[in-house]
């Protein structure tokens, strides 16, 4: 800085901005906080609940979650929604647990349904961008589309016998002490990494922010706003059939009727990790955060034993409706200022 | 100042729009290391050509080159590529990213693995260093900093692609004085490294202290090219508004209407000291039954503002209103309504007129809406009023199921006064209802003001044609920069004397 500039009262102002530059973390970092708050909780309440593996099995019982809210979180920087990606986890499973029946490998299989999710989300995309269409509707479009095709594949549920799946969802991946992990978990935090580098260090990932931050002026800048559009749908449905994936490790079948409702959870957990519905703010490792609130209030559940699993619902209701209230606060006070 | 080559040539440049000529064989230049103001009243056609310099429109008629090429852009990024920046009256960057990022946005420089942040901060700081904006934090989110310094941050980033030409449309609307001093401190940095600047403003003090060279347009025509020296403030307004058509002659005899008599009842309206934060203050003004009340002031000068905190559309924050002699507070245009309040806009086709409705339809709208949706107006009601108002106001075509859109701005113009005549308002505020229509209509809906005005309605009327607010109006009230800084009876007002109190620099 030189001599001429250095007055005081810019510097306060520059000490002012950073420090409203940090309210941009705050969402965030209150899923962090109230995450460890109902950890702190449990462990005082249930005996046997302070422990790593509670901890772990928390990342291991939702991986197919964490990896749909990674490409959620993608869809809605840039202020658009993945209504579709419940229904393309279904169909990733349909078609995973049908080919390995009918004896292919599971690589070529896999390699297969990764393609398909990822062609399916770059047509919505293309959809939305080209027709100037809600992405809201396309992606309802979507939903129905990719549920159905999964009966055309199999009406029953398909069981998946192949070695190398049961293999997968057998196999602990040890850790210190007694504590151990899934493969799938440490494929669901690959993507977490790769997704957070691609959203910070290219110029793609700046892109989906700026677009969030306002549409028409990133085009004014010159960015590539149309072809970005598309691709997060197409990273969004690459995250589904991962997902789809990880799941049939999980659950080793193929079923019409799986996953339904999972497009809400991924939303859900999207924004109670702080992530504005509205685009432009929020951190795929806040998304990570809302999983696992998600997560504990489920273990909550099932450790207090008496109450029915529809108390998850409720409970979530009302953290969705707390935080999004609080963003709302939020941007009221970025505006203002 | 000595005549250079032109970094940009413009000639004989015409573009038409679907009914109206928007740009008429204009010729404009700019210079490298000048600041040249583009002047006009609204309509003129000052952001047609800006426009076209930068590619959004397609040129009709014309050459434009710049740099000694021919060019024709066909998009913004083509403009830019050629060294043309423009930086917006609202600013196109991105609220939720950091200073460095909106500066350097899709040009950032990358190394193996990613973008390399440490670069792009030492860019940006030597962007904003090289434009006196140290101060700035590159790391700081734009949106936590006033729209002066997002203005700046803009044209930083317009500085980044080394732009030859920059064009800042309308920068300082939403800037205080303090802001505009540092906006031109760095206009003046760039015009010293060679910039050629084109400056467009409403403000004229701001255009004189910190131009070199105008260009004044009027209704799509080149007035002239001027130095800043050499045309007198009193000069460049009576160009830019210019003289009116003989056509409107006629109109004396509308003129012999007396003033109404003022001391003895109680006004319809008053307000005293009225404003609203951002918007305009210090508005006090009286109108009495049967009293044309004139807002005279340039564009941006608060004319349209203060017909909206008359009607309730904005709510006040500051003075006092009273109607018929009682204080009321208008909290929404509603409540403006159902005291006898009408508001055309001056938006025909955003806040008014509903193109895909008939005529009939958009007749009928107010009154449906004052009765409340469930007491449908009958339909040979309909027809009775809309044939009525068809022919008093000599709409055409005389069809009452025509489509609004297919009506010409004059036609418009007339359904929409006689949407809130229908109502039967006690006092019609009507913004810029003679604005881009021809002079025929022109005529005749100023003669139906005075009329209305002579059976009795008060009307508030607010035209950017001075000629026409003096012809018109009992009392004209002024506004400048966002204030009302006078009002005056209309005794043989002159437009040298409104003039003179616009042009005053104490306010």
């Amino acid at each position: 800085m030189s001599v001429l500039t250095r007055t005081p009262a810019p510097l306060d102002r520059s000490r002012l901005s950073r420090l409203q530059g940090r309210a941009r973390y705050a969402p965030t970092l209150a899923t962090v906080g109230l995450f460890l708050a109902m950890f702190a909780v449990g462990a005082a309440m249930y005996p046997g609940f302070l422990s790593g593996q509670v901890f772990l099995n928390l990342l291991i019982d939702n991986t197919f979650l964490i990896v749909l809210a990674v490409g959620m979180t993608f869809v809605i920087l840039t202020g658009g929604i993945d209504l579709s990606v419940g229904s393309v986890v279904a169909l990733s499973m349909m078609i995973a647990a049908s080919l390995l029946q009918a004896g292919w490998n599971p690589v070529a299989m896999i390699a297969l349904v990764l393609l398909t999710g990822a062609t399916f989300g770059l047509l919505m995309g293309l959809v939305i961008q080209v027709f100037e269409i809600q992405p809201f509707i396309v992606t309802l479009a979507g939903l129905f589309l990719a549920r159905g095709l999964c009966y055309v594949i199999s009406v029953d549920s398909i069981t998946v016998t192949d070695p190398f799946f049961t293999s997968m969802a057998q196999a602990r991946i040890p850790l210190v002490g007694k504590l151990f992990v899934s493969p799938g978990v440490v494929i669901a935090l690959l993507v977490v990494a790769v997704a957070f580098y691609v959203l910070h260090q290219t110029r793609f990932g700046r892109t989906v922010y700026a677009i969030g931050g306002g549409e028409s002026s990133a085009l004014l800048m010159g960015l590539a706003v149309p072809r970005t559009k598309v691709l997060v749908y197409g990273i969004s449905g690459v995250c589904s059939s991962i997902a789809g994936i990880l799941f049939s490790f999980y659950s080793l079948s193929g079923y019409s009727l799986a996953a339904t409702g999972l497009e809400l959870d991924a939303i859900a957990a999207v924004v109670v990790g702080g992530t504005l519905l509205t685009g432009g703010y929020g951190y795929v490792l806040g998304s990570l955060a809302g999983v696992l609130v998600l997560g504990i209030v489920q273990t909550f559940i099932s450790y207090e034993g008496t109450l029915s699993s529809w108390w998850t619902r409720i409970v979530i209701g009302a953290l969705l409706l707390a935080f999004i209230l609080l963003q709302k606060l939020f941007t009221r006070k970025v505006r203002l200022t | 100042m000595t005549e250079t080559v032109p970094v940009v040539d413009m000639q004989g440049i015409s573009i038409a729009f679907p009914g109206v000529k928007a740009l008429d064989g204009v010729d404009f230049r700019l210079f490298p290391g000048e600041v040249h103001a583009l002047l006009g009243e609204n309509g003129a056609g000052k952001s047609t050509l800006i426009k076209a310099l930068t590619g959004v429109y397609a040129v009709d008629d014309g050459t434009i080159t710049v740099m000694g090429t021919r060019q024709s852009f066909a998009t913004p990024a083509a403009a830019q590529a050629a060294g043309i920046s423009t930086v917006y009256q609202e600013v196109n960057l991105c609220p939720n990213l950091s200073v460095e990022e909106n500066i350097l946005l899709g040009r950032e420089p990358r190394r193996r693995g990613g973008i390399h942040w440490r670069n792009v901060r030492r860019r940006a700081e030597e962007v904003l260093e090289q434009l006196q904006l140290g101060h700035i934090d590159p790391r700081s989110v734009l949106s936590s900093h006033s729209i002066a310094i997002q203005q700046l941050v803009a044209i930083a980033r317009a500085m980044q692609v080394d732009a030859r030409v920059l064009i800042l449309d309308e920068p300082t609307s939403s800037l205080d004085a303090d802001e505009v001093q540092q906006l031109f401190s760095v206009i003046r940095t760039l015009r010293d490294r060679g910039v050629a600047i084109l400056f467009v403003s409403h403000f004229l003090e701001q255009v004189y202290e910190v131009s070199d060279r105008m260009t004044v347009l009027r209704n799509g025509r080149l007035v002239g090219e001027y130095l800043t020296p050499d045309l007198p403030r009193m000069g460049l307004i009576s160009k830019m508004i210019g003289k009116e058509l003989d056509a409107l002659a006629e109109l004396e005899e509308a003129e012999s209407r007396r003033h109404p008599d003022r001391t003895q009842e109680v006004p319809f309206l008053r307000a005293e000291g009225l404003g609203r934060k951002g918007s305009v203050r210090d508005v006090t003004v009286t109108v009495h039954a049967g009293e044309i009340l004139g807002l005279a002031g340039l564009l941006g000068s608060g004319r349209t503002e203060t017909a909206r905190l008359l009607f309730g559309a904005d709510r006040a924050d500051q003075g006092q209103l009273s109607i018929g002699g009682t204080a009321r507070t208008l909290r929404t245009p509603r409540s403006a309504i159902d005291r006898g309040i009408a508001f055309s806009s001056e938006n025909r086709k955003e806040e008014g007129l509903i193109g895909d409705l008939s005529v009939r339809d958009n007749l009928i709208l107010a009154l449906q809406a004052g009765k409340g949706w469930w007491r449908r107006v009958p339909r040979t009601t309909q027809d009775e009023l809309a044939e009525r108002f068809i022919r008093a106001l000599d709409i055409r075509p005389s069809n009452k199921d025509s489509l609004i859109r297919d009506l010409s701005g004059g036609n418009q113009q007339k359904v929409l006064l006689a949407r809130w005549l229908i109502t039967d308002p006690k006092l019609l505020i009507l913004d810029e209802p003679t604005r881009g229509i021809d002079i025929g209509a022109k005529t005749q809906i100023q003669k139906l003001i005075s009329s209305l005005a002579a059976d009795g309605m008060s009307v508030v009327f607010i035209s950017a044609e001075l000629e026409e607010v003096l012809r018109l109006s009992d009392h004209i009230a002024i506004l400048k920069d966002r204030q009302m800084v006078a009002d005056i009876p209309n005794d043989g007002v002159t437009m040298e004397d409104v003039m003179t109190v616009i042009a005053g620099t104490n306010a």
